[in-house]
Formats: C-alpha cells, sequence, structure tokens
C-alpha cells in the first residue's frame, strides 16, 4: 500500500516539475533519468521533491527520479538504457560491475562504509546471534540486497548452515524500513536490515526502533554506491558526479545531506565493495552445490 | 406491605403515578437500547462482510506470490490510525490462513504466529472448520461463537477455483461495549430528565386527585361526633365519580344537620311541655287550698274581732297569699274561649299600650299594622302575645335602642314579627328561653316569655326565634282557623 501511494505521489509531485523544466529549457533538453532503490528511506516524497530541485538547479537540466519497489527492476533499467543513474546496493553493482561505472559513495559517519543488522523483537530477550533464530520465520528486504539478503545468507553459510532450510519460512519485504516494520509486528521473528536504515528509523522514529533489539551487526562494507550506466558520456557523468560531491559544501545540500543521515558523497573506489564481492561468490558456489 | 396499603391515598397515588411514570420510562429505554443493540450488530455483520469480501480479493494476488510481506499489509490496512478513527467497529484481529489450515500471516503475530495450526493458537478455530469449508467463494460468513463474545467473519480467498486460503477477522462484541454504554448513558439521561419533569406533575396531580378524597375520609370520620362544618371538604363542582360522592356527602350533611336542629326543637318542645304540665298540676294544687285560705281570711275580716293586731297579720298574709295567686295564675296559662275576634283596633291599642314604655326609655319604636278585617284569631290572648312581645323588645333595645314590630297575615296564618337592636341572646341560653325564671333580668317574674309561649302553643301556633348581635327577631305565627288546644 504504502509503494502504491507513494507512486502515486511522486507521480503527482514529478509531473508538474517536469513540465515546468522542460519548459524553461527547451523540449530539447533530456531529461537526467535518476533510478531510486529501497536501499534509504524512500518514502519521503516531499524530501526527494526538494533534493531533484535542488539537483535540476546545479545541473540546470531537468531531472526524473524513478522509484520502482525492487532493486530487480531498477538493475533491468540501468541495463535497458531506461535510467542514466541510479542508487543501488552494493551487491547487484558488483553483479553488474561491468555495465556500470561507480559515481560516488555516501558518507555516513564520515565513512562511505555501513553494517547489516540482524534483529529481533524486542519481546525476544533470549536470542544472541542469527543462530538462536532456527526454525523461525525470518524476513529480508530485498534478494539483492547485500545487507537485507546477502551478508545473511553469507553469515548461514559461515556458519554451516543452508540458508534455505535454516529459516521455517524466510520473506521479502521489498524495503528495509519494512523489515523493522515486520519485526517490530512480531509478523516475522527475525530480520536482516542495513545498519544505516536501522539507525536513521531510530533517530526519525525511536518508538519503532524500540519494539526491535539488534541481536548481531555484520563486518563493515562498502556503503551502497550510486552508478552510472557505463555508457553515459563523459561530461553528463563528471556534471552529475560534482552536483553529488558538492552537496557537503553548500548549506542547501548539507540540510539534504543532514535528513539523509549522510555526511556527503565520495568519489570512492570499487575496492570499497571487496567484501560483498567475496560474501556473493561464497554464496553462490554454495546455492550452486545445493539447488533450492 | 400492610403498611403500604395503610398509606394514605395522599402519598399512594403520587406514589403509584411515580412508579408509572419510572416504569414507563425504563421500559421505553430498555426497549430501545435493546433495538440499538441490535442495530449495532447487525451494522458491524453488515460493515465486516463486506470488508471481508473487499480484503479477500486483493489478497488473491499476495497468497499467489507467496507475498506474505504484501499479504501483511493488506491485511493491516483496517488497522492504521486513520481508518481505525473512521469505523468505530474495527476487527480486533484479521489472520489470513493458508489451504491447510496454517497461519499464513496475522495482525495479530504473536497469538497466530506464522505456519501453527490455526485451532491450536485459539480453540475457536475448530468451531470455524465448519463455515470454512461450506463457505462459497468469496462469500463472506458471520459465525458467532455461542460461549466467547468473538464474532467471527470467515471468507475464502478464491482464485481460478482453487481455495488459496481464508481470511478470518475476528471481532469483540465487547467492543460495542463502550458505545453501546455511551448509548445507555444517554438515554438514562433523557429518562432522568423526563421522570425530573413528569414527577413533579404526577405528584402534583396525585395530590390533587386525592385531597378531596382525604377531606372527605376526614369529614366522614367527625361524623358521629359531631357535624363537621360545610367548608372542611373542598370539592370541585364536578360530574365525576368525586363530584356525586361531594354532592352525597353535602346532601347527608344537610340532612343530619336538619335531622339534629328537628331533634333539639323536640327535646326542647318536650321539656316545655313536661314544665307546662307540671306547672299547671302545681298551680292547680295551689289554687284549691289558696281558695279556701283568702276565703278564710275574708269570713274572718268581716266577722272575726276587731283586734289591730290580728287584723295587720291578716292583711299581711292575704297580700302575700295573692301575690302567689297571681304568680300561680300567671304560671297557669289557660286559653279561655273568647268570642270576640281580633280587629285592627285591638292591635293599634297594644301600640298604644307599648309606646308609654318606648318613649320613658328612648327607644324608637317602628310600627307596622297590615291587618284591615277582623281576625279569627282570640283576641285577648293575642293581644298579650302582642304586648308581652313588644315590650321585652323595648325592654331589649336598651335606652336609646331601637325596636320595631309587625303584623300582617297570609292565607293561613297571622304573623307577629318583633325585633330589637339590643344585645343579642347567647346560643346556650336559646335552648332554655322560654322556659320560666330563666330570665336574669333584674325586673320581672321571668314568665313573659313562658306566658307567650304557652298561649302560641295553646293557640295551635309557633314561636321562632333567631338572634344574632344587633337583631333579635322573635316571629308568631298563628293559625287562623285556630282551635284553642
Amino acid at each position: 500500500m504504502r509503494r502504491r501511494t507513494f507512486i502515486a505521489g511522486f507521480a503527482a509531485a514529478a509531473a508538474p516539475g517536469l513540465l515546468r523544466a522542460a519548459h524553461e529549457n527547451g523540449a530539447a533538453e533530456k531529461p537526467v533519468r535518476f533510478g531510486l532503490t529501497p536501499v534509504f528511506l524512500d518514502d519521503h516524497v516531499a524530501f526527494l521533491r526538494v533534493w531533484r530541485q535542488y539537483l535540476e538547479s546545479k545541473l540546470s537540466r531537468p531531472v526524473l527520479f524513478i522509484q520502482r519497489g525492487s532493486y530487480r527492476e531498477i538493475s533491468d533499467m540501468l541495463r535497458q538504457d531506461k535510467l542514466d543513474f541510479a542508487w543501488v546496493c552494493g551487491y547487484p553493482f558488483m553483479r553488474l560491475r561491468r555495465q556500470l561505472r561507480l559515481l560516488a559513495v555516501p558518507l555516513y559517519q564520515g565513512k562511505p562504509l555501513y553494517q547489516s543488522y540482524v534483529i529481533v523483537p524486542s519481546f525476544n530477550t533470549d536470542a544472541r546471534s542469527i543462530l538462536d533464530l532456527r526454525g523461525q520465520v525470518f524476513a529480508y528486504s530485498d534478494p539483492d540486497s547485500n545487507s537485507g539478503f546477502l551478508y545473511a545468507n553469507y553469515r548461514l553459510i559461515e556458519l554451516n548452515e543452508n540458508p534455505a532450510s535454516f529459516f521455517s519460512k524466510a520473506f521479502f519485504t521489498w524495503a528495509h524500513r519494512n523489515v523493522v516494520d515486520a519485526v517490530a509486528a512480531g509478523v516475522a521473528r527475525g530480520g536482516s536490515v542495513d545498519g544505516y536504515v536501522w539507525e536513521t528509523l531510530q533517530r526519525d522514529s525511536p518508538e519503532l526502533t524500540a519494539r526491535t533489539r539488534v541481536v548481531e551487526k555484520s563486518p563493515e562494507f562498502g556503503f551502497p554506491p550510486l552508478v552510472a550506466r557505463a555508457t553515459v558520456a563523459k561530461a553528463e557523468f563528471e556534471a552529475v558526479q560534482q552536483a553529488l560531491l558538492a552537496m557537503a559544501g553548500n548549506g542547501e545540500g548539507r540540510a539534504l545531506l543532514k535528513q539523509l543521515n549522510l555526511d556527503g558523497f565520495a568519489e570512492g573506489t570499487e575496492r570499497l565493495f571487496d567484501g560483498i564481492e567475496r560474501m556473493m561468490k561464497v554464496v553462490d558456489r554454495a546455492s550452486d552445490a545445493a539447488p533450492a | 406491605m400492610l403498611r403500604l396499603r395503610d398509606l394514605s391515598l395522599r402519598y399512594k397515588i403520587p406514589l403509584r403515578a411515580s412508579l408509572l411514570v419510572v416504569v414507563t420510562a425504563v421500559a421505553v429505554t430498555v426497549s430501545l437500547m435493546f433495538r440499538e443493540y441490535d442495530e449495532l450488530k447487525r451494522d458491524l455483520v453488515a460493515a465486516s462482510t463486506s470488508m471481508g469480501r473487499l480484503l479477500a480479493r486483493t489478497l488473491v494476488t499476495p497468497l499467489r506470490h507467496d507475498d506474505v510481506w504484501r499479504a501483511y499489509e493488506v491485511i493491516n490496512t483496517p488497522f492504521h490510525a486513520s481508518a481505525r478513527d473512521a469505523a468505530p467497529q474495527t476487527a480486533d484481529m484479521v489472520t489470513v490462513l493458508d489451504a491447510r489450515q496454517q497461519v499464513y500471516v496475522s495482525t495479530q503475530p504473536k497469538q497466530y504466529p506464522m505456519l501453527v495450526d490455526a485451532a491450536r493458537a485459539n480453540p475457536d478455530f475448530h468451531a470455524l472448520q465448519q463455515a470454512i469449508a461450506s463457505s462459497r467463494e468469496f462469500e463472506s460468513t458471520a459465525v458467532e461463537m455461542p460461549k466467547s463474545d468473538k464474532l467471527y467473519v470467515v471468507t475464502p480467498v478464491v482464485a481460478d477455483g482453487v481455495v488459496l486460503g481464508t481470511l478470518v477477522m475476528g471481532y469483540s462484541k465487547s467492543a460495542f461495549v463502550p458505545r453501546f454504554y455511551a448509548i445507555a448513558k444517554r438515554a438514562a439521561m433523557v429518562t432522568l430528565v423526563v421522570i425530573a419533569v413528569l414527577l413533579p406533575a404526577s405528584w402534583y396531580w396525585g395530590h390533587r386527585f386525592a385531597r378531596p378524597l382525604v377531606e372527605l375520609a376526614q369529614g366522614m370520620g367527625q361524623v358521629g361526633t359531631r357535624i363537621p362544618p360545610e367548608n372542611a371538604v373542598r370539592m370541585d363542582e364536578s360530574r365525576d365519580e368525586l363530584g356525586q360522592v361531594a354532592a352525597a356527602y353535602k346532601t347527608m350533611l344537610k340532612g343530619l344537620r336538619e335531622k339534629e336542629s328537628l331533634k333539639r326543637e323536640i327535646i326542647v318542645s318536650e321539656r316545655l311541655a313536661a314544665v307546662g304540665r307540671l306547672t299547671a298540676g302545681i298551680a292547680h294544687e295551689i289554687n284549691n287550698p289558696l281558695g279556701g285560705m283568702l276565703n278564710a281570711i275574708n269570713t274572718f275580716k268581716r266577722h272575726g274581732r276587731d283586734d289591730p293586731l290580728t287584723g295587720k297579720t291578716l292583711s299581711l298574709l292575704e297580700r302575700g297569699l295573692l301575690q302567689i295567686k297571681n304568680t300561680v295564675a300567671a304560671l297557669l296559662v289557660e286559653a279561655r274561649v273568647e268570642d270576640h275576634a281580633l280587629t285592627r283596633d285591638d292591635i293599634e291599642d297594644t301600640r298604644t299600650l307599648v309606646l308609654g314604655n318606648a318613649h320613658a326609655r328612648s327607644v324608637r319604636f317602628e310600627w307596622e299594622n297590615d291587618i284591615v278585617e277582623p281576625l279569627d284569631v282570640p283576641s285577648t290572648l293575642a293581644r298579650q302575645i302582642m304586648i308581652n312581645l313588644m315590650l321585652n323588645a323595648v325592654q331589649a333595645a336598651g335606652a336609646s335602642g331601637n325596636a320595631a314590630a309587625h303584623v300582617y297575615r297570609d292565607s293561613r296564618y297571622m304573623h307577629i314579627a318583633v325585633k330589637n337592636g339590643g344585645a343579642h341572646i347567647e346560643p346556650e341560653k336559646m335552648e332554655y328561653l322560654f322556659e320560666p325564671f330563666s330570665s336574669e333580668r333584674a325586673d320581672g317574674h321571668g314568665l313573659g316569655l313562658w306566658v307567650t309561649y304557652q298561649i302560641v302553643r295553646q293557640l295551635g301556633g309557633d314561636v321562632a326565634v333567631s338572634s344574632e348581635p344587633g337583631r333579635t327577631l322573635f316571629h308568631v305565627t298563628l293559625p287562623l282557623e285556630s282551635q284553642p288546644a
């Protein structure tokens, strides 16, 4: 429901801006198409509009935010040239690294790094690790999410467990925030969630996170990066990259970053995501060996 | 119960009216509340079955795709704050069961964890199996749990004729208890207001209704010891039963009063008759020796010795005996046969006789004589009556008072009305008025009225006296065809 209302709201918010931009800059001007995934808190429609207007003013071009319910759809759109840029997760970036170029990496608490959390409902006071959730119902965020899926699977394999049968049932909520919701309500008795999202929710909605408890934190991984389609023109790539990197340098940009609970954007290197690539290989091997 | 029955109507009627008011108000309120309760329940079933059909259709895709989160979001919709405010009755629990009757997802995940057999999570689901098995495609069935306060609405989720699962919505009937209480409270308030308005009205009405009955009862209670005064019972002039009772009561009082005065009159006249017989007997007994004694003195005076002392003694005896004779003669009123009818001049003579007396006392004496033709009434006796009454009136009027006499006739009676404006006669003296020697006056021998009474009775007439301050009236009626008794 939330997703659907969001899309409707987004379309309503985006359409006038788009028309105005087209009118101001000439119909020939192609908008910058920016894909967004639920890696971050994607339900702040008002925030997205302000951010879009900020980028439009910096780029002097219309910007189009395109939001989809799953990572897979955004990945597909990137490959089909339906998007120029996207904010994705390190996991799909590693899968599609040949078709994508690293645009920028957000800085969270000063570093381009984040963690994956394993959370349980707060009424579960016993669980100490993911191993204590055997036979329970578990919530993942997205099959293409590192923190919301890949890491938990990797961790189980590392612990010599079969991710396919360790839980009595596992389901996807298609957003990190929903994982927190599902665990807080007790629908799932455990969940794998982006640590940055959980911390930001604790800042914004402490009553929600208070109904959950973090039992495990992963090592640090490269923060979900902003990527460009490999075929994007160099000038365009650099313009967008500059607009992002410069955000921490002006008040308006800092205000937006503060809402995102980020410190800024850095160029970053692909090496940041080596850990994710390693886990990906381990998990792929395991699932090849034991087809579900 | 006895005490209540003995209670005065003054309280009993208002109490009964109040009881009626209260019972009516409570009965109306209770029946309204029961209707409201039924309506609440019907509303609940209607709203929840339509909600069930809607949710079940929406759940088809999530169930087909095994999308737990989407299914959860669908069933959680009614629980969002905004939806909750709009619908006063919200399900306590919405649970989706899979085809094997296991919990697929629930809004109460703690009570209904996923994959758990529904009947284990809640024994009520045993009873729901029947409804689940028999329910048709997307048709909601409301199942009431007889022993608990739960109401379940069961809707199958069907795709292409295949049952994917079942949507179960649980409602607590106690959910509308607060609303029911709110209605009850409002109804109670209205009832109280109605009672507050009706109670004083019914109390007043009851009191008003009871008052004449109470006064009547008190009046009736007094009858026997004394006759209650006319105005003791205030009753409206009406033709209803109370009015009839009041009229009968008044008639009865009037009869009693007449009987009472008749009784008193009889007693008085019987006493007077007895006194008359006694005095007549004594007078006759005295008269015989008296005549002998007077004869003896006469004889002695004519033939006895002329002794001055004896002559003086005899003269003293004779005077005393003559006084006794006069007194006895006065007591012994006897109607002598008269051949002489009463003429206008006879009546005028009496006036002349009395006027001198009146002048001496400066009493204004009014005179009216309507008699023209001679009346067939013994003239000496009639005149004696008139003189007695008129002298009495002049006497009673007091110095510079006034007195009046009116003599007239009708077809059957001669009327003599004599009145004076002096001090009136006390009611307690009235009974003894005509008895001999009853007068407390210093002068006179107290036989005037006695004699008058005796004459009137012997002539077959009647004397009526009425006396009030400033006006005392003696009214004598004498029959014109009178035969001396």
